[in-house]
């Protein structure tokens, strides 16, 4: 009987709390949807998350060192000789990178169109990769005390991979350009022709919409970031297109891209500095044609 | 009598996020059962004064910063259907197992429309082809992990009911 009782106070309660607890999510959701406000709520929540990402790691990080430890000892000398041959072979293209970026200077200054100085970048270690198959999210292991922003580039060895989403304590969350929320605007090496590559939330595709039948491009063209909108350092590569079709009653052709960052592979990424955080609401770099 | 349930709760919740975040090849986690939601509608039903619609929302919100969701997306989706469990509790205690793992599909269909739709408002809605996958392999895993829970709150929590 006393239980009874207990349960029916507790009904018009419960109406009461789910209540008052969906209005609140859903005004949580339009506040994060519409303003991004929520920033500081979701890094207080994130050190909940933190420590768990941490012992999920654990067991992994145990076998990498035991495999670092155990490397043998012709493997090291091996891989040392290896690398110092690519070094030698790396700093004789840098000589003439060098060069030419002097060239170039040169160049611009004749021109009277001043180029940028060169942008700063800090290495980064992927964390974890996010769960859901919906999604192509990293987490990396700097937050604001290294300097990460909203909005930031981050690339690899070979090219653009995406841009830091969140900034929580101890890691920061990095959309892909493979996310199927995810644009970028680029423009085609060869031409000059601009555009915006959109992920498709396949990592090994890339989607380069909104370009008309007769525009001049064709399979094998290099694509990079062009830095409209100011979100990503132009001339990085982005990707190569992979294939062009043309349906006929479609305005637009269908073009597909591979993506020269390896989204899938790298585990140290690079952080970089171009300029600094500008507006950090929209996702979506406005760089469209 | 009641020896602080809260701890064997909130420890199950947080190892079944711990289970949702573990990373695993890429096709299983098409299949990947939604642990957060099923510990929770196990402890809505059996410790119903403790587990609740409150519990609920924490737990939706730490699973919408770990999965990078808008803020309030499973919050919502999980305080309506830990809502249902709590209204229909008394019913689903005495079913089978069968017929509760059926009842636990459909709450976890819920969810799983509440969080596609408010995707689909704030247009990011997902290629729904396998979006329902881990609904079934729910319905699958949920007599185990009934009975596993089970003997977790008769070993640590002297129930309140029953």
């Amino acid at each position: 009987m006393v239980e009874m009782n207990a349960l029916f106070q507790n009904r018009t309660s419960l109406v009461i709390r789910a209540i008052i607890l969906i209005m609140f999510s859903i005004a949580l959701m339009i506040a994060d949807h519409r303003w991004n406000h929520l920033e500081n709520l979701r890094k207080g929540l994130s050190n909940i998350i933190y420590p768990l990402r941490y012992t999920i790691n654990i067991p992994a990080e145990f076998v990498q060192w035991i495999d670092e430890s155990i490397t043998s000892h012709n493997k090291l000398l091996e891989d040392n000789k290896r690398l110092k041959a690519d070094h030698l072979l790396f700093e004789a293209r840098l000589q003439k990178m060098d060069t030419l970026e002097l060239e170039n200077q040169r160049l611009r200054s004749l021109l009277g169109t001043p180029r940028k100085a060169s942008e700063r970048v800090l290495i980064a270690e992927i964390f974890s990769v996010e769960q859901d198959p919906y999604k192509r999210l990293i987490n990396i292991n700097k937050d604001a005390d290294d300097g990460a922003y909203i909005g930031q580039a981050i690339i690899d060895a070979y090219g653009i991979m995406g841009q830091i989403i969140h900034v929580n304590e101890n890691s920061s969350t990095v959309m892909l350009i493979s996310d199927s929320n995810h644009a970028i605007p680029i423009q085609i090496n060869r031409t000059g022709l601009r555009g915006t590559v959109f992920g498709t939330g396949d990592s090994s595709k890339l989607e380069l919409r909104f370009i008309p039948h007769n525009a001049n491009i064709k399979e094998g063209d290099i694509v990079s970031s062009s830095g409209l909108g100011g979100r990503f350092p132009p001339n990085y590569p982005v990707g190569v297109i992979n294939s062009i079709e043309r349906p006929a009653g479609e305005t637009f052709a269908s073009i597909d891209i591979t993506p020269s960052a390896k989204l899938d592979q790298s585990r140290e990424v690079l952080m970089l500095w171009h300029n600094a955080p500008a507006d950090t609401n929209s996702l979506e770099s406005p760089g469209k044609k | 009598m009641i020896q602080k349930p809260y701890i064997p709760i909130t420890i199950s919740l947080l190892f079944a996020l711990m289970l949702s975040m573990l990373p695993l090849p890429g096709w299983i986690n098409h299949i990947r059962p939604d642990w957060v939601t099923l510990v929770l509608i196990y402890w809505a039903m059996a410790l119903p004064l403790t587990a609740g619609v409150m519990t609920a929302f924490v737990f939706g919100l730490l699973l919408d910063v770990s999965q990078s969701t808008l803020l309030g997306q499973h919050a919502l989706a999980l305080v309506i259907i830990i809502y249902l469990v709590q209204r229909l509790y008394l019913r689903i205690r005495v079913y089978t197992l069968i017929q509760q793992a059926i009842f636990v599909g459909v709450l976890l269909a819920i969810k799983q429309l509440v969080v596609l739709w408010v995707s689909g408002i704030t247009n990011n809605a997902p290629d729904i082809t396998l979006y329902f996958l881990p609904t079934l392999t729910g319905v699958f895993i949920w007599p185990w992990l009934f009975i596993l829970l089970r003997d977790i709150r008769r070993r640590f929590c002297h129930s309140q009911h029953r």
